[in-house]
């Protein structure tokens, strides 16, 4: 989480950037978006908005996206607001990439209850598999980073890739997820374990079993 | 009025007030970080809490918290005094312990209220975060490490300021106070954030290492470069001014200064006239007092004298000279040294009557001709207040980018007299409205047209609530406008009146904005301070104190009367002012009447009572009608905020701010 910079202002990122303006498609998104908010509250938009530009820089350079200096400009000229506020947005939420970024982003559940099941494995696959805390892999498909609870602790160990989140994962799975990803197919979210459909109790249940089977009326046996 | 216990003492607050105002009222300190007066609210560093009842069993963060009726609130129980020291030792885990090498060492807030409120010993044995510095621009020097947070700055930027620069990116521990991109905070305002940081995070730059505050001598003075009177204190040790800071008055600059006021004073030892010098085949020479007095008895000016005030000189300089050039029998004195000759039959008529304070509850102001963010920075903080509060701004004159929005009308004079439709709308139907004339909307007539419309509009008026309100107002920018207004320093046709008589002798006061080529047959006599454009023209040179240098009575543009210290000796064989025009009299073989600063000040009361009571002088409410028709492009006056006056011009620090903050920038577009 931490060490996280703005990607420095240079003339090459300039020359990348400075003429980035919306497509067709999101410029009419955009507008749809800043109508949400009441009149004279247009800066509300901004993180929607934020949230636009990194996927459309995404598109761009087929990568998740990520917030060069010149599309925070760029948003905070179409909000007319100070530029200084719309990087203090992006730069606190971790959900917006302010430096460059892999194909895929790679986050992997280190707390608790996913390191008590088994996230230390997939921190060891991502490393076999050459990735790096803050860096992009050499073939430009993987960037990776390691971060505190995302709140799927029914289904630890989980990773978080993109927009998906892939759960109940061992290094193997972990491994076939990342290697369809790679082939550019869109393995399934949510739980890889074959035996499970979302986050119900693994085996039989052991909690409230009265209440399978009818309304059970538990309180007299409080 | 809710009735709150603060230590088992009943008071009665204001409604509204906060905890943090409640126990500040009962005599109770708090400790405090981000709480700032002026600025809005963010408890964000916990160094206030008190306990309150009723409420949760906890420590509560007072600054934010709204007193109500019946609330019982501890400042000196056992949990405020551990509430206290937690979050000192928080607060200390990242703050170095480089005080022995910090600026802010001797006047710091972290320093005193860890002395006051903090642990004895620090338990915190683990790595300390360290932040790059920031560029902030050749005024403010960054030492993040020592930062904690309080967003003072931030807040200020944005609130008062109106320039949003600064900011806080990242989170957390990585937190980091800002400009955007590191560059250079771009406002006229930007070193009060100075004053703002409570630790050494953001220090002076010229000031940096320079001396501790314990060295200094403060002496209350008046700050002479615009025509606000902003109150500041000048700090100097032995014979130098080191620095000059903003002192608290609601009235004139609240507790602001500009950069300009605070940062010019290093001019003061640059470029001084330090000895008299005399006109020898064309050239000027050192010369001694004696030899110039001896050069000046030989002139016999007679009645043909006159006498030019500069834009910094003091009321006494100016009695003392009016009273050598009356005793001479002229009554040649003129202070508007670009040529202005607006007609100040009626001293109300070219004053700010609505006060500064009151400009911030007008609900429409019309600007005609004023730059204010570069006339005047303090009063455009007051109209960024009023547009707050919900008043509509109207602007003549060319584009400026306002802090405020407004909308600019044209550029043209005679648009004061044919204000599109929904402007005059605006203005007649506002309850209290106000016009300010700047310096720029003097001339051409546009005085007696914004009169006529003054009029028009009926901006002298009793308010609903009985109180008087006086909505028109003129915004000089010379210090001694206003003075000089007061002791008859006009003549009918301004300066070309001068020129026109051909005085044998011309005084100059630290004049040196006068076209001398105009004066190219009488003999200047310049008594001034700096060797700036006008001792360039001078025939003899006298050389005088400049504003920290000399006791004085200043006028500002309200028309409000404040009194300067003397905070050091002028260099080498400069003199106070009155003592050089005194022994010119001598010269000139006539008597002005006083021999002393006292007896000088007493003569200049009984002259002009007004001078004599700090506050505002009464010019009356009653405006001159006016009328006619104004015509012409208005052109602002300032064209280098930095660089409007001989100090500022010999400033190394102005020198600075105005080729990086002004013209840097056009370089750097040139050069793309």
């Amino acid at each position: 989480m931490a060490d996280r910079y703005i990607e420095p202002d240079t003339p090459e990122l300039r020359a990348r950037w400075g003429n980035f303006a919306w497509t067709e498609a999101n410029a009419a998104k955009a507008k749809d978006i800043v109508a949400r908010y009441p009149e004279g509250r247009q800066r509300s938009a901004v993180m929607p908005l934020l949230d636009l530009a990194q996927r459309q820089v995404g598109a761009e350079e087929n990568t998740q996206g990520w917030l060069p200096i010149p599309v925070m400009e760029y948003i905070a000229e179409y909000l007319a607001m100070p530029v200084i506020r719309v990087v203090e947005v992006a730069s606190f939420y971790t959900m917006y990439n302010i430096a460059p970024i892999g194909r895929f982003h790679v986050q992997v559940c280190g707390t608790t209850p996913c390191m008590l099941r088994g996230s230390d494995d997939l921190l060891a696959t991502c490393k076999s598999r050459g990735m790096k805390k803050g860096h992009i892999s050499a073939d430009g498909l993987w960037s990776f980073t390691e971060v505190e609870c995302m709140g799927n602790c029914a289904s630890a160990p989980m990773v978080q890739i993109n927009d998906d989140n892939y759960e109940d994962l061992t290094s193997d799975r972990l491994n076939a997820v990342l290697d369809a990803l790679a082939r550019g197919e869109t393995p399934k979210a949510g739980t890889q374990d074959p035996a499970r459909h979302t986050v119900e109790p693994v085996g039989e249940p052991t909690n409230l079993v009265a209440m399978m089977t009818e309304n059970h009326d538990y309180r007299s046996e409080w | 009025m809710p009735k709150v216990k603060v230590d088992g003492v009943e008071i009665e607050v204001p409604a509204g007030a906060t905890v943090l105002q409640a126990a500040e009222l009962a005599g109770k300190e708090i400790p405090r970080f981000c709480y700032h007066e002026r600025l809005s609210i963010a408890g964000n560093c916990r160094m206030c809490l008190v306990e309150v009842k009723p409420g949760p069993p906890k420590p509560q963060a007072s600054c934010a918290l709204p007193a109500t009726e019946g609330q019982e609130i501890r400042t000196d129980s056992e949990m405020v005094k551990k509430a206290r020291e937690g979050v000192m030792e928080f607060l200390l885990i990242n703050h170095p312990l480089d005080c022995p090498i910090c600026d802010q060492g001797g006047e710091c807030d972290l320093q005193d209220q860890s002395v006051a409120y903090g642990r004895g010993g620090s338990r915190y044995h683990e790595h300390k975060r360290a932040v790059t510095e920031k560029y902030m621009g050749p005024l403010i020097k960054t030492t993040m490490t020592r930062c904690i947070h309080c967003t003072r700055c931030v807040r200020f930027s944005e609130e008062i300021a109106g320039v949003d620069e600064i900011g806080a990116l990242y989170r957390g521990e990585t937190m980091q106070i800002t400009t955007y991109l590191e560059k250079a905070a771009h406002h006229e305002m930007s070193a009060n954030v100075i004053d703002l940081c409570p630790v050494g995070a953001l220090t002076s730059r010229p000031y940096a290492f320079e001396a501790r505050p314990w060295e200094l001598k403060k002496t209350l003075s008046i700050d002479v470069s615009d025509a606000t009177g902003a109150n500041i204190r000048i700090d100097a040790r032995g014979r130098e001014v080191l620095r000059a800071l903003p002192r608290n008055n609601d009235d004139v600059n609240e507790e602001w200064l500009s950069d300009k006021a605070r940062f010019q004073v290093d001019g003061l030892t640059k470029r001084r006239l330090d000895k008299p010098f005399l006109r020898r085949d064309g050239k000027l020479v050192q010369a001694t007092w004696n030899e110039a007095f001896a050069a000046l008895s030989t002139l016999n000016p007679g009645a043909s004298i006159a006498a030019v005030a500069g834009d910094m000189v003091d009321c006494e300089t100016m009695f003392a000279a009016k009273a050598l050039v009356g005793a001479l029998g002229s009554s040649l004195l003129e202070g508007r040294q670009t040529g202005m000759d607006y007609d100040t039959s009626s001293l109300a008529a070219v004053n700010f009557n609505t006060t500064f304070n009151d400009i911030e509850t007008a609900d429409a102001i019309l600007i005609v001709g004023s730059m204010v963010r570069w006339e005047a920075p303090t009063v455009n903080v007051r109209l960024r207040k009023a547009v707050k509060r919900g008043a509509k701004v109207f602007l003549i004159g060319p584009e400026w980018e306002t802090t405020f929005g407004g909308e600019f009308l044209g550029e043209d004079l005679s648009l004061i007299g044919n204000l599109p439709g929904h402007v005059a709308d605006t203005l007649s139907g506002a309850k209290r409205p106000a016009v300010i004339l700047g310096g720029a909307a003097l001339g051409r007539g546009g005085l007696e047209a914004g009169l006529a419309l003054a009029g028009q509009l009926n901006l002298v008026r009793t308010l609903e609530d009985g109180t008087a309100w006086n909505g028109f107002n003129v915004l000089h920018m010379a210090a001694s406008r206003m003075g000089g207004l007061m002791l008859g320093y006009a003549q009918k046709g301004g300066i070309a009146d001068l020129a026109a008589a051909k005085p044998k002798v011309l005084i100059s006061l630290g004049a040196d904005e006068v076209d001398y080529t105009k004066f190219a047959d009488s003999m200047i006599v310049y008594i001034g301070h700096h060797g700036d454009k006008a001792a360039h023209a001078a025939d003899v040179i006298l050389p005088a104190s400049a504003y920290t240098e000399k006791a004085g009575t200043y006028v500002n543009t309200e028309g409000r009367v404040q009194f300067a210290d003397k905070a050091v000796f002028a260099p080498g064989d400069a003199r106070e002012d009155w003592t050089i025009l005194r022994a010119l009299a001598d010269a000139f073989g006539v008597s002005v009447g006083f021999d002393s600063f006292d007896q000088l000040r007493a003569a200049m009361v009984a002259s002009v009572p007004a001078l004599g009571v700090e506050g505002l002088a009464d010019y009356g409410a009653a405006l001159p009608a006016g009328g006619g028709s104004a015509s012409g492009a208005i052109a602002y006056p300032i064209k280098d905020f930095y660089m409007t006056n001989p100090i500022a011009r010999a400033s190394a620090t102005m020198q600075r701010c105005s080729a990086e903050l002004l013209h840097g920038e056009e370089f750097a577009e040139a050069a793309e």
